[in-house]
């Protein structure tokens, strides 16, 4: 029994060797030669290209196994397909490039186009960039590759505060300054925007990420008007990076064939990223910090907050480095994430009392990283969700062990 | 086993460390996820004894109460009080201002005279673009504080003939408690008690601040109607217009909801042995409480075996009594008088804070803030109870407020 099994993995492999030709298939070699932002996440990723090709290919698969409970009932033990994420990059010429992130969430739950622009390079300081495009708000949204980070969820303040991945059909610019110790860059786009849904889910709070559920928004803007979305930020060799970024725009359809429907109402979002890693003991910390405030009718449910906040801090601490189980460039390290998000940050109109709907996270965390583009997890979540009344909180408790991995 | 070929010294050491931990880890399950809730802590959870059918009924119905949010889309408002039931009710227990309903127009039992001005209910919040209603001038109203729900489906099972057992109209025995049915006029889609008693044509209503809907089915399509402006076959109604609409929910998923409310458990009271609950059980029995919170009710007949024929402690005869000047807010239901005021159970009270942000908002528009306070606001029939409260000694009065939060 045990040959035939050895005998059948043989025989698989023996075609699966002969597709793979290393000499067709190279790596693309990554820009080591200037200081890296978040904003360049998105072509700062690994690719091969085949042969001659002027094609390079990408990826990267993230699957866990998951036991949560919830005030003592839990869905049992679950193993999950988070994603799977297509890369595909041309150098369309020597100074116009393509890429495109095609992304499968939850096996094919949703399938998200999250990325598929044209960038147009006049210098260094001026870049054209069109297309379906990430929104630089925080830093989360642009550097959001799995194997990147050593927690299998993704914050919820990025992900359900702020709506990562956000994309949208837009165009703008984006730009860099290179000192010698140092990069300062800029991006400012014009897309289509945030929709009603905002304010109108089955969240019952205000949630802007419920406007990816519009499936028309790259197709049509939902009125009218574009969004904003602007990001400066500073990165120095040694300190490392801060990033203040802005959007804002119009969500609802005040108008429509010509008539008066409502008033415009804005959605404007604020966030500060920032990003270290200690010297000495090579401690990394990734941070990031959003504001939001919704314009909402004065006669609409308190529900739905006007004033939003939240964020998260992420420690992570290399305890072992070098070779481990056969693995030349190994790392173990210790991480820890601290998030908390605020959905309504506003008061009782009838009490004067804090409104609730928050909830606060606590993730410690083992990753080991065979190498650099794959990482294993093993994370312990502790989660407590108030409501909207502010009443005792729920208690979440999650264990979670899986990969993530570009390919 | 080949660790040692690649993990030696402190390596190996904190590999078996970490080994152990995650042991530890998994071996402790009871610390790594936070436990249910006692029993008597919370007020949600099923009736026992139910089948594995009503098992699953109760569980769309949570569902469609706790979790199902209308918007915009799925035909929340135009004019509304809430997006969903769980809303006004959470963890099934009593709710905060902020979902207190106004109820305006009547002042006698001659019926409404605001029906087309809004009444019975104002819907004071709208959707973007449309205006919510406003109270008519000089109107009389009351506010209603969203009552628990638990026990509910035994409250409903209690035959009419022991209500009225318990009815003294004109105060026969002289002991100043005259409680009475409020007869309503019942909608045509509820389904009559297997004994149902009628007067003039009408029914006893048992469920509301009046006594004014006659069953959960009438509560529950009223309650969707005109809290979230939802229209179903049973409602058919649209509470903005006035005009006949389709159904904007199914008759399924009304009555798995009615299914739900009417499965929850009842209250599981707190340390009942205690000898300051004991001492002030007695003394809420010695100084005439128990005369309309009457504490036992015994269940007739019932299509759903765990409810018929089941003596529970809700503590409350679900009849009208004159509460006082105090409390007469000059709006009434069906046949109650203004200064009327159903019984309100007391059962799943000391849970109340759970439920309305940590604090109290007792009485029928929540304007008391301790028991205290309540109790010194009875007036009318409860006056007499009240005098010998205020007679009580300190530690008195202290041990039958202990009693009420044992509930």
């Amino acid at each position: 029994m045990k040959h035939l099994f050895a005998l059948l993995l043989l025989a698989g492999a023996l075609p699966a060797a002969a597709q793979i030709d290393p000499v067709l298939l190279r790596r693309v070699p990554r820009d080591t030669s200037r200081l890296q932002l978040n904003m360049d996440a998105v072509y700062n990723r690994p690719f091969a290209q085949p042969g001659r090709l002027p094609v390079a290919l990408g990826g990267y698969v993230e699957a866990n196994y998951q036991y949560a409970a919830t005030d003592g009932v839990s869905e049992g033990h679950q193993f999950q397909m988070r994603r799977l994420t297509l890369f595909i990059s041309s150098s369309i010429a020597q100074r116009i490039k393509f890429l495109t992130e095609i992304e499968f969430e939850d096996g094919t739950k949703e399938i998200s186009l999250e990325f598929a622009s044209v960038d147009f390079e006049f210098s260094p300081l001026l870049n054209v960039r069109g297309g379906v495009v990430m929104n630089p708000i925080g830093a989360f949204n642009q550097n959001h590759d799995g194997p990147k980070w050593e927690f299998v969820d993704r914050p919820v303040a990025a992900t359900q505060l702020l709506p990562a991945t956000w994309s949208n059909v837009g165009a703008g610019l984006y730009g860099k300054k290179f000192g010698e110790t140092w990069v300062v860059a800029y991006e400012a786009y014009l897309t289509n925007g945030f929709d009603d849904q905002i304010i109108s889910n089955a969240e019952n709070r205000t949630f802007l990420p419920a406007s990816k559920r519009n499936p028309d928004r790259f197709e049509e803007s939902f009125n009218g008007v574009p969004l904003l979305t602007t990001k400066a930020a500073l990165r120095h060799r040694r300190v490392g990076e801060v990033g203040l970024s802005y959007m804002g725009g119009i969500y609802n359809k005040f108008e429509d064939d010509g008539l008066r429907l409502d008033s415009r109402r804005g959605v404007q979002v604020w966030a500060l990223d920032l990003a270290t890693t200690v010297p000495g003991s090579r401690t990394a910390v990734t941070g990031e910090w959003a504001w939001v405030r919704v314009n909402i009718p004065e006669a609409y449910s308190p529900q739905y907050g006007r004033h939003q906040a939240g964020g998260f801090v992420d420690v992570v601490q290399p305890v072992l480095r070098g070779t481990q189980l056969g693995f030349a460039k190994a790392v173990l390290n210790a991480a820890l994430r601290l998030e908390y998000v605020d959905w309504n940050r506003d008061r009782f109109a009838e009490t004067g009392g804090r409104i609730g709907e928050e909830a606060l996270c606590v993730v410690p965390a083992v990753s080991w990283r065979p190498t650099a583009q794959t990482v294993i997890r093993l994370n312990y979540r502790r989660q407590w969700d108030r409501d909207f009344l502010g009443n005792p909180p729920a208690r979440t408790a999650a264990v979670q062990l899986g990969f993530s991995s570009y390919f | 086993m080949r660790l040692h070929t690649y993990v030696t010294g402190p390596g190996l050491r904190r590999s078996a460390v970490a080994a152990a931990a995650l042991g530890f880890m998994l071996a402790s399950c009871e610390l790594i996820f936070p436990a249910a809730p006692a029993d008597d802590a919370v007020l949600d959870g099923p009736v026992a004894g139910l089948t594995p059918e009503q098992h699953a009924q109760f569980l769309r119905g949570d569902v469609a109460f706790n979790d199902e949010v209308f918007t915009s889309r799925t035909g929340l408002g135009p004019v509304f009080v809430a997006a969903s039931c769980g809303s006004c009710h959470a963890g099934d227990g009593k709710g905060h201002p902020s979902t207190t309903l106004t109820r305006f127009g009547q002042v006698d039992s001659t019926g409404n005279l605001f029906l087309a001005r809004g009444g019975p209910q104002l819907q004071h919040r709208a959707l973007p673009g449309f205006q919510p209603e406003q109270l008519p001038a000089g109107v009389a109203h009351s506010r209603f504080t969203p009552p628990a729900n638990t026990g509910l489906g035994f409250l409903d099972a209690v035959p009419d003939q022991t209500l009225l057992a318990l009815a003294d109209p004109q105060d026969a025995d002289g002991d100043g408690i005259s409680g009475r049915p409020n007869w309503i006029q019942a909608p045509g889609y509820v389904t009559e008690r297997p004994v149902t008693r009628t007067r003039g044509g009408r029914h006893l209503g048992r469920f509301g601040k009046k006594a004014a809907a006659y069953d959960l089915l009438h509560q529950t399509a009223t309650a969707y109607n005109q809290d979230m402006g939802i229209v179903s076959s049973y409602e058919a109604r649209d509470a903005h217009s006035g005009q006949l609409a389709d159904p904007e929910v199914s008759n399924q998923t009304v009555l798995d909801v009615v299914a739900y409310l009417k499965l929850l458990k009842t209250p599981v009271q707190r340390e009942p042995r205690h000898p300051d609950v004991l001492a002030g059980q007695q003394l809420f029995l010695r100084i005439g409480c128990g005369k309309c919170h009457t504490p036992e009710l015994t269940t007739g007949a019932s299509p759903v075996a765990a409810l018929a024929h089941q003596t529970v402690r809700p503590y409350t005869d679900l009849l009208l009594h004159d509460m006082g000047p105090g409390l007469n807010d000059g709006y009434t239901e069906g046949t109650a008088a203004p200064a009327e005021w159903r019984t309100p159970a007391l059962w799943g009270l000391g849970l109340s804070p759970n439920s309305q942000g940590g604090s109290y908002f007792l009485l029928h528009d929540g304007r008391a803030r301790s028991f205290e306070e309540a109790i010194r606001q009875h007036g009318g029939e409860g006056q007499a109870s009240r005098q010998q409260f205020e007679g009580l000694s300190a530690e008195q009065q202290r041990q039958l407020v202990r009693f009420l939060q044992s509930l």
